[in-house]
């Protein structure tokens, strides 16, 4: 599928022990992180009725909200937890651009985010970023080739082009034997599988998932999540929302959040390698 | 992204929803539609009005007896139009303008053929100078002459609805047919003018005056005097002399107190036009109104269409599709229920107007086909880009979350 990503990256990238978010990573050497986010804040309402979904920690002295700040390095997989409402889609979708922050600033791949207009925002969406839903959103009525077809179209690939993509990323995911079938006639495990495909046929070196098993049985969580971490396998950013332990399990770094604001940081295996279910010696390992 | 992208995914949108789509296109349709029957209907009339003044010809002049003034009319002891006023009309030096004077009297009665009876719509006796006062021409035999008037004699010219009815298929002209007792040989059968709308004029017969005046009206006064004027350009000069020769013989001083009346067909049809040119726009409004009806309906689907696929904007936006695109993609689907929508109405139009509506034949405007088409798809364009425009700026969290 086009553009193989640049390779696993060097094994002389730095695997030391688990790493705090922030600052600490910077100045190493290597490519820098594909996701700086300083400061950010997101509330909903205003006066008394604000809430604030994205907080970060609050300033000692004036109690306000400082906003959280958070690095991810390429390559990493980031499994982000949280009781419910604790912010965690809220981060997700500022970070897959469906969403601005209130305050604060989103670097992906070194880039303001919040500088760019509607019109480069949606190549960043298109090229940089695949995104994954909990409810699927597949659009209604069409076919799961042409599902996985729409990303190449909006980034204006050529039909044969588009068609032999879109197939290659549907057997990556086991189907395609079902280029045909409307959401309507997939199993929710298939339509997954679709979203899944549309999510990486155009190569993005990022992959967000919002709950992406939480409409799943165990079955399908497996088939799923061995997709991601294929795909994570051959150097894609993966960041995951879940509320399970055992998917969060297969993630190299586990961030917790309560209350809009980053309470643990957890690494459970190197950025640069394999994810830990493919290393299953790793498993359980540098916590 | 390419045309043809953009007309896939709209062509598919439509599908979705069958019915509505083709309801939606069918208030276009009528609007079009109707924009241009109605159109072709009001021109019909005015063709017809038009035609029927080149047939009556552009200088001919009607005399009358009664005030022009209808407040004077029962007051003033009027007087009736006479044979001598016709003469003194045909035969006086200070009218030069005026080229040939026909007295006019009609009536009605049953007109018998062996055992068929028929009521023309008129009988007319008058001079053969009628003939071509009026614009009628004889097809087959000939018309009487002044040798006829002058000896009263029982000939009489058809008019080719009578000479149908009394006829068919039978060459009237030597034969004897009976009016109110009287029988009349027929000389000949006038041209087929042709139905205005109003009423037929070839339905009647004309014989000579004397001859009419003694078996049914006696030698009183005339209905009308028809006064042919040397050109159409003539028609005011001549106008003027009729009102000076006739206020001599009927001893008039006032100008402003006339007891005749002088018409001129041209000016009288070309008031009639007129109203025609307002009938057609009262006409065309209605119909501009459906139209608009009809671009009120694109907005309304197109808005609901927005609305209920606004999630589905939303997946599109969040996998990358530009604002263009989006925008593209529901201005597409708009005017294409339009474009769609005038095409079948400006069909349906052209077919209506092969029918005759109302007793009027529609005459289709070219430009109105063209206007009609044109407006529709412009109304797709203009109403479908303010729900396409709100879809396309919603931002994809926003339209994501929508319910
Ligand atoms: N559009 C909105 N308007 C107002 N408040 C909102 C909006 N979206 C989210 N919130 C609030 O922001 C907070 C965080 O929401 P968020 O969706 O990020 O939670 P979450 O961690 O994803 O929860 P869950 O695990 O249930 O999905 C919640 O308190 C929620 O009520
Ligand atoms: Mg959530």
């Amino acid at each position: 599928m086009g553009r193989t990503n640049s390779g696993s990256r060097g094994g002389g990238r730095h695997t030391g022990p688990a790493v705090r978010a922030g600052d600490a990573t910077r100045g190493d050497a290597g490519p820098p992180p594909v996701i700086q986010i300083r400061r950010v804040t997101k509330s909903y309402g205003l006066g008394d009725a604000t809430v604030h979904a994205l907080r970060g920690p609050s300033d000692p002295v004036t109690g306000e909200p400082l906003g959280v700040t958070l690095d991810i390095e390429q390559g990493d997989f980031v499994a982000v937890m949280g009781s419910s409402g604790s912010g965690k889609s809220t981060l997700m979708n500022i970070l897959g651009c469906l969403d601005v922050p209130t305050g604060g600033r989103y670097l992906l791949d070194g880039t303001d985010v919040g500088h760019l207009d509607e019109g480069q925002l949606s190549l960043v969406r298109n090229r940089k970023i695949g995104f994954i839903f909990q409810s699927f959103n597949l659009v209604p009525r069409t076919t799961a080739l042409a599902q996985v077809e729409l990303p190449l179209a909006y980034a204006g690939a050529r039909s044969a082009e588009r068609r032999r993509r879109a197939l290659a990323a549907l057997s990556l995911v086991g189907l395609a034997d079902r280029s045909g079938h409307k959401p309507n006639e997939l199993s929710g495990g298939q339509q997954q599988r679709v979203a899944v495909a549309r999510a990486l046929v155009t190569a993005p070196a990022m992959l967000l998932a919002d709950e992406p098993t939480g409409n799943l049985d165990s079955r399908s969580t497996e088939e799923v999540l061995g997709i991601i971490d294929g795909l994570n396998a051959i150097g894609r950013t993966v960041v995951l929302i879940t509320h399970e332990d055992e998917v969060a399990r297969h993630a190299k770094r586990v961030i917790r959040l309560v209350d809009g604001a980053i309470v643990s940081d957890v690494r459970q295996g190197p950025v640069a390698g394999p994810p830990p279910a493919i290393r299953p010696e790793l498993v359980g390992g540098r916590s | 992204m390419i045309l043809w992208q953009m007309l896939r995914f709209a062509f598919g949108g439509l599908a979705a929803n069958k019915v509505r789509s083709a309801l939606t296109m069918l208030g276009v349709l009528i609007g079009v539609a109707s924009v241009i029957l109605l159109l072709a209907v009001g021109n019909g009339s005015s063709v017809a009005v038009k035609d029927s003044i080149t047939a009556l010809g552009t200088n001919s002049l009607t005399v009358s007896a009664g005030s022009s003034f209808g407040g004077a009319r029962g007051a003033s002891t009027a007087k009736k139009l006479t044979v001598d006023d016709a003469k003194a009309l045909a035969s006086s030096a200070q009218a030069p303008d005026i080229k040939s004077v026909a007295p006019v009297v009609t009536t009605t009665g049953a007109a018998l053929y062996g055992d068929i009876s028929y009521t023309p719509g008129s009988i007319v006796g008058t001079y053969p100078a009628y003939f071509e006062t009026s614009n009628q021409k004889v097809e087959k035999g000939d018309y009487f002459s002044n040798d006829d008037v002058l000896n009263a004699r029982k000939v009489a010219v058809l008019g080719s609805t009578t000479a149908k009815q009394l006829f068919d298929t039978e060459d009237p002209v030597g034969k004897q047919i009976t009016i109110g007792g009287t029988p009349f040989t027929v000389s000949g059968v006038l041209k087929t003018k042709g139905s205005t709308g109003f009423n037929d004029p070839d339905d009647l017969v004309i014989a000579p005056l004397p001859t009419v005046q003694n078996a049914f009206t006696g030698f009183g006064s005339v209905n009308q005097i028809l006064v042919q004027a040397t050109s159409a350009e003539t028609t005011t000069a001549a106008q003027a002399e009729i009102t000076q020769i006739l206020m001599g013989t009927h001893a008039l001083a006032d100008a402003t107190k006339l007891d005749f009346r002088i018409s001129n067909q041209a000016s009288l049809l070309t008031a009639r036009e007129s109203t025609g040119k307002t009938f057609t726009v009262l006409l065309g409004a209605v119909a501009a109104i459906s139209l608009l009806v009809g671009g009120i309906g694109i907005t309304n689907i197109m808005l609901v269409t927005v609305t209920e696929r606004t999630r589905e904007i939303g997946i599109r936006k969040a996998l990358g599709a530009p604002k263009g695109v989006i925008l593209g993609q529901f201005l597409t689907e708009s005017t294409l229920l339009s474009v769609l929508g005038a095409g079948l109405g400006v069909l349906a139009g052209l077919i209506g107007s092969h029918f005759s509506i109302v007793g009027i034949k529609p005459v289709v405007i070219p430009e109105s086909v063209l206007a009609a088409f044109g407006i529709a798809v412009a109304i797709g364009l203009f109403f479908g880009s303010y729900p396409a425009n709100r879809a396309a700026s919603l931002r994809p969290i926003d339209a994501l979350r929508h319910e």
